[in-house]
């Protein structure tokens, strides 16, 4: 009782404080800052690939023309760096560490959980919460506080090349049985290889265990399910796909031949997501823009299932000019930059109300990827989510390959995470 | 040549003379204890002259390993040692756990199987990168034209940063576009699976090792075998000792201080080499060739939360393994008569 008292009066101080704050600025106070008086730095780490980091200078650095006194130190870490550079810069009492960082969307729980990102709920960066796709939203929470602003959203999808699928006769194939014969029949045909399969990204191995009906954890009844019967199967699944010559891979430089491939027209068909699109038109298999088609990713015995995924907008939690950085991460996820992005680089909204801008609707692989993400599979949103990906990536390259049967691959991904998660995990 | 290292050292040496021989009485008679004040004494220069450097390296090397000692008892992660993020203050939490760190380890396969490969790629790096070193070496020394031309080419690989090497080499690995398979290729020889398949890979990181060590090899080599008098081999020549008895029975004891150096030192840094392993293959694939540092390296900064405790604790077991390497290697140096 006494401690409700005691929280009533510190209520009550801090309501005094804020109206008595809001009464020297003249009443609007709050309005004001986020409005025309931001002055400062901004620096923002983006990790946006070579095919986008372009436009994604420029609408950075468009925030200085709203707020003529912020100065935008845009940086392009690669993707793969950022998490660990941002680590080494913000625990290191942070002189090095950006104020916004785009962040995918299982950095956002390891993050916030060490304390490294200031929660964004009533700040102008969350202005507009209702707005947001739910799954995006949820992706962006962790323990009860909202961390960042969904800036992506996005899944994978199966990539052809249409004019190769037409030579060789055969349909978008719509589960791993029917890519299987398709690649046959493009081998066939054409010589060349039905699907580049990445082996060095575990992210790739989500489709086929969700296919399987199953996941890597389930957090509800804190279990680990990688090792049970559809984590093995899904396994077995990709690995026939390699073995049986349907599908190539590697367990290094897996982007870059991935893409290679593709672009050059030596692989039929890939597994990528929104963020591939503009780099795989850049290819000469695309000249002609519509030759690229995307479809689901191909089910497996239990349906088809693809992982939900994105970019976040986080702000470091040791900026020296917060407001600001709030302003610049709303501004970076606003309607209007999402817009752009997607005209630009068919990149997924996080807005629902920036689908029914005309060029937005009328994008075919944004159609596409909306659906898609509206059936993606939300990943377990805890602070070791992305760290669940090295125990497969150790085992991905060999089982693809036949060097590791799948239920040791399986058991061996399993007894990894029991030793990451701490806990009562089972 | 056998020297008795075993016989007291000379008490005027001063300081190094004061090493674990407590009993014995200083030459004009004072007890053990004064001998350290008599030595400041004499040596106040000399001691003077090496302070900064001990005292730096205790603060650069001493200040760390203290640290990663302490923090290996402990089970302290990124999420809750003592950290300022701004305005936030975020105090320790960690406590001491005692040995479990090392227990949880030594308890563990994936120790195991990382040193029995760190071992064989240690010992097939040193030992390949010794013998071509050491021919290489005898070959450059005799004289023939162009041999100054030689001699910096070889070098040259040592010249290049490690990093900018170990990724021309993954550049010339790749299976698809790489320059090695496209020779083959041209040959008709099928891709090589250079860095994708666990036992090509093993054997494609320690080529590039081999490379890189080569020119340190020969460059000490080269040097010593430079020491050895030409008087020798002559002496040799007219007792009518063929090529390979004189290779053997001059070359090979005249090398023997450069070389026993050299193998020691190409140990330690074969176990700990970080950079060829990782830029080159992240220790893929899957974990074929992760060494110990590798995965000490996984543990620190790739799993989240941060695992301090746990990657300090793999250091600290790699620093005894090499400890003990040192010792036991020193020790048997030591029944051939080697000092150093």
């Amino acid at each position: 009782m006494r401690r409700g008292i005691a929280a009533t009066a510190l209520v009550a101080a801090m309501a005094l404080a804020a109206t008595a704050c809001g009464g020297d600025d003249g009443g609007s106070g709050g309005d004001k800052k986020s409005g025309g008086n931001l002055s400062g730095t901004v620096t923002y780490w983006d990790t946006s690939n070579e095919a986008e980091k372009g436009t994604y200078k420029e609408l950075a650095l468009g925030f200085e023309k709203k707020h003529p006194d912020v100065k935008v130190n845009y940086v392009n870490v690669p993707f793969g760096e950022a998490l660990a550079k941002f680590k080494n810069a913000a625990g290191s009492g942070g002189s090095g560490a950006p104020d916004v960082l785009r962040t995918e969307v299982a950095w956002t729980q390891d993050l916030a959980n060490i304390g490294y990102l200031a929660p964004l709920d009533g700040t102008p960066a969350l202005a507009d919460q209702s707005d947001y796709l739910p799954k995006a939203l949820a992706g962006a929470k962790f323990k009860g506080k909202t961390y960042a602003v969904p800036q992506v959203i996005d899944t994978l999808g199966l990539f052809y090349n249409k004019k190769m699928l037409g030579d060789a006769g055969v349909q978008p194939p719509k589960d791993w049985t029917e890519l299987k014969a398709a690649a046959k029949k493009i081998k066939e045909k054409t010589g060349k290889t039905g699907l580049y399969l990445r082996g060095d990204d575990a992210y790739w191995y989500l489709p086929f265990i969700y296919g399987e009906g199953g996941d890597l954890l389930d957090t509800g009844a804190k279990k680990v399910t990688i090792d049970d019967e559809p984590g093995i199967k899904a396994f077995a699944a990709a690995r026939d796909l390699v073995t049986s010559k349907a599908a190539e891979t590697d367990a290094t430089d897996g982007w870059d031949n991935m893409q290679n491939a593709i672009k050059n027209g030596d692989v039929a068909m890939t597994i990528n997501g929104p963020w591939a699109i503009e780099d795989t038109l850049a290819g000469k298999a695309f000249k002609d823009k519509s030759n690229l088609g995307v479809v689901p990713v191909p089910a497996g015995s239990k349906g088809q299932g693809a992982p939900q995924g994105g970019q976040n907008l986080t702000v470091y939690a040791g900026s020296k000019n917060l407001d600001a950085s709030y302003a610049f991460a709303q501004y970076m996820s606003s309607a209007e930059v999402q817009a752009k992005t997607t005209e630009k680089l068919s990149l997924l909204p996080t807005r629902t109300s920036v689908y029914s801008n005309k060029s937005v609707a009328a994008n075919p692989n944004v159609k596409f990827f909306k659906a898609a993400v509206d059936k993606a599979v939300e990943r377990p949103w805890i602070p070791e989510g992305n760290s669940l990906f090295q125990a497969i990536l150790v085992q991905f390259p060999n089982v693809l390959t036949g060097k590791t049967s799948p239920e040791k691959a399986a058991k061996s991904a399993g007894d990894a995470y029991r030793k990451l998660l701490k806990g009562d995990w089972k | 040549m056998a020297v008795d290292t075993s016989r007291p050292l000379d008490p005027a040496a001063g300081a190094k003379g004061a090493r674990g021989r407590g009993g014995q009485l200083h030459k004009d008679g004072t007890p053990p204890r004064g001998r350290i004040r008599n030595a400041l004494a004499r040596h106040w220069y000399a001691w003077a002259m090496v302070a900064p450097v001990v005292i730096v390296i205790g603060l650069i090397i001493g200040y760390p390993l203290g640290r990663g000692l302490y923090l290996s008892l402990t089970d302290a992660n990124e999420a809750n040692v003592e950290r300022t993020i701004g305005i936030n203050h975020i105090p320790a939490t960690y406590k001491n756990v005692g040995l479990d760190n090392f227990k949880a380890i030594l308890q563990d396969q994936v120790f195991w199987d990382r040193l029995g490969w760190t071992v064989t790629w240690t010992v097939c790096c040193v030992a390949l990168t010794f013998s071509i070193g050491l021919g290489l070496a005898v070959l450059l020394n005799r004289r023939f034209a162009g041999r100054t031309l030689y001699r910096s080419l070889l070098i040259l690989p040592w010249a290049v940063p490690a990093f900018v090497s170990v990724f021309a080499w993954r550049l010339l690995y790749n299976e698809k576009n790489g320059i090695l398979n496209k020779v083959l290729d041209g040959g008709g020889i099928d891709a090589v699976p250079w860095l994708n398949d666990p036992t090509m890979a093993k054997a494609s990181v320690i080529a590039v090792n081999i490379w890189l060590g080569v020119p340190f090899m020969l460059v000490a080599l080269l040097g010593g075998l430079q020491s050895i008098p030409g008087e020798l081999y002559e002496a040799a020549e007219m007792d009518g000792a063929g090529p390979w008895q004189r290779f053997r029975h001059i070359t090979l004891p005249g090398l023997r201080s450069v070389s026993s150096t050299v193998i020691l030192l190409s140990t330690i840094w074969t176990f700990n080499m970080f950079p060829v392993i990782f830029l080159l293959t992240r220790g893929g694939p899957g974990d074929a060739t992760e060494i110990l540092v590798t995965y000490a390296y996984r543990l620190s900064f790739v799993n989240s939360p941060r695992d301090f405790a746990g990657a300090s604790a793999w250091g600290v077991l790699i620093l005894l393994i090499l400890m003990l390497f040192a010792v036991v290697y020193r020790r048997s140096l030591r029944k051939q008569g080697e000092v150093w």
